[in-house]
């Protein structure tokens, strides 16, 4: 016992408590968490490979890339565009829409409480990590090379990266599901298809729908992008004004392409105050 | 026998006319996006033959080093646009917090986030090549810009959700600006600052594989390479590799986050 740990005019021998808001654990955890992000930090500064004679001319290349999109080519637009954009939509809506049905039974094997085995739900979180570590763009790289250049490429590509996400929400939202509806269903002597449709379903449901309305909002962006590899939609046209070097093309797409992606964050805002 | 014929679930129109309408839409867009059913079988016998080329993967030791080349300039791009991002994005999500600052700041560091969340980091990216030239800078620069779009706004709202009694407090006491930010801001919203800094690492590891394929460096690089030129066994590693890396980002992640609760 240290003299600070008498309390001033107490009773001879009463100590002060001593708070410490960490464990010692804890502390060294989090020092650790610093010191071994800041190594990688130095690291990383010091190793990665920049060219700097690449960097002299930066700014220019910068003011001459924006000068080159201006004026925008609005005659891109009856071309190519709009029939791209009408592909990009219906790419991430379709594409989410195959997730959902995909995802369903993967987040019901992922669910503990749902399918009580060990193998099934290591698989199932198996599937869904593997399906969420492969980008979308490298998806669509992958059904390209099966099904050949097209939105058929790229709604799989969508759906296949979407899974993922949408299993590990939904075997979340299941594995948070109150028991007392299920107990009772059982209890009844309801069908293993039954207690699913009407014990699991209706409890799920909102999160389902919300985590749908999420993804197709990520997926209208992602389908944008999708083209690029040639998987069809509005990407195509960017990359066929990317490869052309007509900057002009380029900069109408990347101005369609920002007004959708506001216009998807605004409607989906809008559905989700208004009905979930 | 009795006429009524009880059901305990009654069918609900409405919702089956949705799920009908659902159905239609599918069809259609089936039809807009030119799928057929010979075009899918077609696909799955070239699927077939992608595959057998897949495997086995290819561990040779000259693509063995090909890969951690560009895992390790990956896992560069992506520590380096975490770092920067979260430099860059404390400020900018205090400036976006409506409860702390005057509405006209808030509302344009909003448009500011709302601008670098709106493009896909691959199209900054091609942006982003064109100015600094092929090579991971342009991949960190296009990352930077999706991290701030992220974490920013999420700052903005832990701090928009904090207690506004603590800053109260420690404004009596005749506290400056910035002594109330570190003392009434900061202690209320860091374990939730460092947790989306962990998440966003995460991500950034995840997009950084991708950026490679617009010529912004790493992995993605290498696989894009090797997919031009039918290397598909190669492809093949590289895809086990990049899920690997981000099985073990997700757990440290999440330990990450856990210590810091």
């Amino acid at each position: 016992m240290t003299p600070s740990d008498r309390l001033p005019g107490g009773v001879a021998g009463s100590t002060v408590r001593r708070w410490v808001r960490f464990t010692p654990g804890q502390r060294i955890g989090r020092t650790l968490a610093y010191l071994i992000s800041m190594i990688a930090i130095v690291w990383s500064v010091r190793t990665i490979e920049v060219i700097p004679e690449f960097l002299y001319d930066a700014p220019e290349q910068a003011v001459d890339l924006f000068r080159r999109m201006w004026p925008i080519d609005w005659s891109f637009w009856h071309k190519m565009v709009a029939e791209a954009l009408v592909e990009t939509f219906h790419t991430a809506t379709l594409g989410t829409l195959i997730a959902l049905v995909l995802a369903i039974p993967v987040a019901l094997l992922a669910a503990r409480n749902v399918t009580p085995s060990v193998g099934l739900n290591l698989l199932a979180k198996f599937i869904l990590v593997a399906s969420r570590s492969v980008n979308s763009l490298i998806w669509a790289l992958l059904f390209v090379a099966v099904f050949g250049p097209g939105a058929l490429a790229g709604t799989l590509a969508i759906a296949f990266r979407s899974i993922g996400f949408v299993g590990k929400l939904l075997a979340e939202a299941l594995e948070e599901t109150p028991v007392g509806p299920i107990e009772a269903l059982t209890a009844a002597g309801a069908p293993r298809g039954s207690i699913l449709l009407e014990g699991y379903w209706p409890q799920i449901e909102p999160s389902f729908w919300s985590v749908a309305l999420f993804r197709w909002d990520i997926n209208v962006r992602e389908s944008a992008v999708l083209g690029l590899v040639g998987a069809g939609g509005i990407g195509v046209a960017l990359d066929t004004g990317l490869n052309n070097l007509y900057w002009d093309q380029v900069g109408l797409c990347l101005l369609v392409i920002f007004v959708v992606v506001i216009a998807t964050e605004i409607a989906t805002s809008t559905i989700r105050s208004r009905i979930i | 026998m009795s006429a009524v014929k009880r059901q305990a679930f009654a069918p609900n129109w409405i919702a089956r006319g949705l799920w009908l309408a659902l159905f239609v839409y599918v069809v259609y867009a089936l039809g807009i996006l030119d799928v057929s059913w010979d075009r899918f079988v077609r696909g799955l016998d070239n699927g077939a033959r992608f595959l057998g080329r897949m495997f086995p993967p290819d561990f040779g030791a000259k693509k063995l080093d090909l890969l951690w080349e560009g895992m390790v300039e990956s896992f560069q791009i992506a520590v380096l646009s975490t770092a920067a991002g979260v430099i860059l994005s404390l400020p900018l999500g205090l400036l976006a917090a409506r409860n702390l600052m005057p509405a006209w700041v808030a509302w344009s560091a909003r448009g500011i986030i709302a601008l670098c969340r709106s493009f896909h980091p691959v199209i900054t990216a091609i942006l982003f090549v064109k100015a600094v030239g092929f090579g991971a800078l342009a991949g960190v620069l296009a990352l930077i810009l999706a991290s701030m779009g992220f974490i920013s706004k999420l700052f903005a709202e832990a701090i928009e959700e904090m207690s506004l009694k603590q800053v109260e407090a420690v404004r009596a006491t005749g506290a400056g600006f910035f002594n109330v930010l570190i003392m009434g801001v900061l202690p209320q919203v860091n374990a939730r600052a460092i947790g989306f800094c962990a998440y966003q690492l995460d991500s950034n590891l995840r997009n950084s594989t991708m950026v490679g394929i617009v010529g912004g460096g790493g992995i993605g690089a290498a696989l894009f390479t090797a997919y031009q030129r039918f290397d598909y066994d190669f492809v093949l590693t590289i895809l086990l590799a990049i899920i690997a890396v981000i099985m073990v980002s997700e757990v440290v992640s999440g330990q990450l986050r856990k210590a810091f609760q």
